[in-house]
């Protein structure tokens, strides 16, 4: 009983995104595996992941790479008979393992860099993001990545400077507000911080 | 007609051609852009990853900034353009999220009520409002000779925006050839550039850079044009390196469509953000410079010979075999 209730929570922590409903519709049909460009990739295409999670799967779940390699193409999305949001499911996913510490790869500290930019200035800032991105968790793979930098500069395409926006107090407070609530949402459905 | 104008961060320097060649053409064509003040960057495919709720207040942000009045939102950008429509969007289906994000956005003073505006990429405006009429008028030197693979990603046309196909669009063809260019078959046109995975996994990345860079050159297309900033850095950025990982020596510039549409203008190349490409278009420029060949005669259908077999057709009523039966 206590197992079953424990499949019921995570489904509904898959489940509590918009449209999120209609995972159980599945049909097994494979159309968005057959569909993904990184589905050679994936450990597990996201048909498997949506049994996977029928069946309570939890930990397999979160530690699986799928949603990590998902590109956000939309393929599966506009080709599932069944309409499931597939991709906002990956999004899913992602957030749950994060929350959860059961990632396998490090694929978050591109996201999470990128947002704290973000968060900092309102704007995206690409040369403080790759230089901050590669230099705090890839060093090596940075020398390669450095000539796409370097070509980036020299062409006049990476400004040296971030911008700030005029109202970042009142964006940071939106921020602030928006992430209490999604803690209050997050309770709800038992995700643990 | 008058746009509410949300450049996004790429067009500001990295897609500069992008925006450049965008405010251009759209002038041009009359269409009146006023950008958003104090716009702010929205979230790329990141934020979604990392907290849902804060990643649609921070896109819902540059909607409340629309100012009244107008109600068409033009976004260049493929990943901008999605988030936007599908912020709208998802605030019209879900009344928790959207009064989730509302009470959010109360906190800096501002509201949006979702269908206020209607989210449209520029390819869409440029294209359905200014017509291929108006802009095959515009042109003064046209494309001719010039054989263009239209690539359109994922994006602009899914999940499913309503404007075009969400796998087989045409929109861009139908725009190339309205300015006089060979509009090459590609196959691959709806195809994934990889999106941020190059940071993630350049193997990856690779593979589907490649793909479509091959596919293209395959095609003897002159160029692909995009109409998206991401899509633009992976194929011309990460062409080099998609080279090294299969020993190939691929060299195709990928280009900004309203570039593409500055250059039949009449327009500067420099000024359209010729130049900023890692792979030079100037071949293609020099191609455009030449007088084009003259155009080949058709060629003669072939003869059937008479010794060959008849071809088989439908048996209709009335037909009668060789010793006159009715079949």
């Amino acid at each position: 009983m206590a197992n079953e209730q424990h499949k019921v929570t995570f489904y509904n922590q898959v489940a509590a995104i918009p449209g999120g409903e209609r995972i159980k519709l599945c049909l097994q049909c494979g159309t968005c595996g057959g569909s993904c460009p990184s589905g050679p990739d994936m450990d597990h295409t996201p048909r498997e992941i949506f049994a996977m999670l029928m069946a309570g799967k939890q930990r397999e779940v979160l530690r699986s790479n799928a949603f990590w390699f998902c590109v956000s193409c939309y393929y599966c999305v506009v080709r599932c008979p069944q309409q499931i949001p597939i991709t906002d499911i990956m999004y899913q996913l992602k957030y749950l393992a994060i929350a959860a510490k059961q990632y396998t790869i490090d694929a978050k500290d591109w996201s999470e860099t990128f947002v704290g930019q973000v968060e900092n200035y309102g704007r995206s800032f690409e040369l403080g993001l790759a230089t901050q991105y590669y230099v705090t968790h890839h060093p090596l793979s940075g020398l390669r990545m450095g000539s796409m930098a370097l070509g980036m500069l020299t062409r006049g395409r990476m400004p040296l400077l971030p911008t700030r926006i005029k109202d970042m107090n009142g964006l940071r407070a939106m921020l602030r507000k928006a992430k209490e609530i999604a803690r209050q949402r997050d309770i709800e459905v038992g995700v643990q911080a | 007609m008058k746009y509410a104008y949300y450049p996004g961060c790429s067009l500001e320097k990295n897609a500069a051609a992008y925006g450049d060649s965008f405010k251009a053409i759209a002038n041009i064509l009359s269409q009146e852009l006023v950008e958003l003040d104090d716009w702010n960057c929205c979230g790329a495919t990141e934020y979604f990853t990392l907290n849902l709720l804060p990643a649609y207040t921070l896109v819902a942000r540059n909607l409340a900034l629309i100012p009244k009045g107008l109600t068409d939102l033009a976004a260049p950008c493929s990943a901008c353009y999605l988030n936007l429509y599908k912020t709208d969007h998802n605030m019209g289906l879900y009344p928790q999220l959207n009064s989730d994000i509302n009470t959010a956005l109360a906190e800096g003073k501002l509201s949006y009520a979702p269908g206020r505006v209607k989210v449209r990429h520029a390819l869409d405006i440029l294209v359905n409002d200014a017509g291929c009429e108006q802009i095959a008028a515009h042109v003064k030197r046209p494309l001719h000779g010039l054989r263009l693979a239209p690539y359109y990603g994922c994006l602009i046309v899914r999940p499913d925006h309503g404007f075009d196909n969400p796998e087989h669009p045409e929109t861009l063809d139908r725009l190339l050839k309205a300015l006089g260019a060979t509009v090459v078959d590609y196959p691959l046109k709806a195809a994934c550039c990889g999106g941020h995975i190059p940071q993630i996994s350049p193997e990856t990345a690779f593979v589907l850079i490649h793909e479509l860079v091959a596919t293209a050159v395959k095609r003897e297309a002159d160029a692909i044009v995009t109409l998206c900033p991401m899509c633009q850095l992976n194929l011309d950025g990460y062409q080099a390196q998609a080279n090294n990982q299969f020993g190939t020596n691929y060299s195709i510039p990928v280009l900004y469509f309203t570039q593409m549409m500055g250059l039949a203008f009449g327009l500067a190349p420099k000024a359209m953000g010729f130049g900023q490409e890692f792979v030079s278009a100037q071949p293609l420029l020099d191609k455009l410079a030449s007088p084009p060949p003259p155009e080949e005669e058709p060629k003669k259908k072939p003869q059937r010979s008479k010794k060959a077999l008849p071809i088989p057709r439908k048996i209709e009523t009335g037909d009668r075999d060789r010793e006159g039966h009715e079949l």
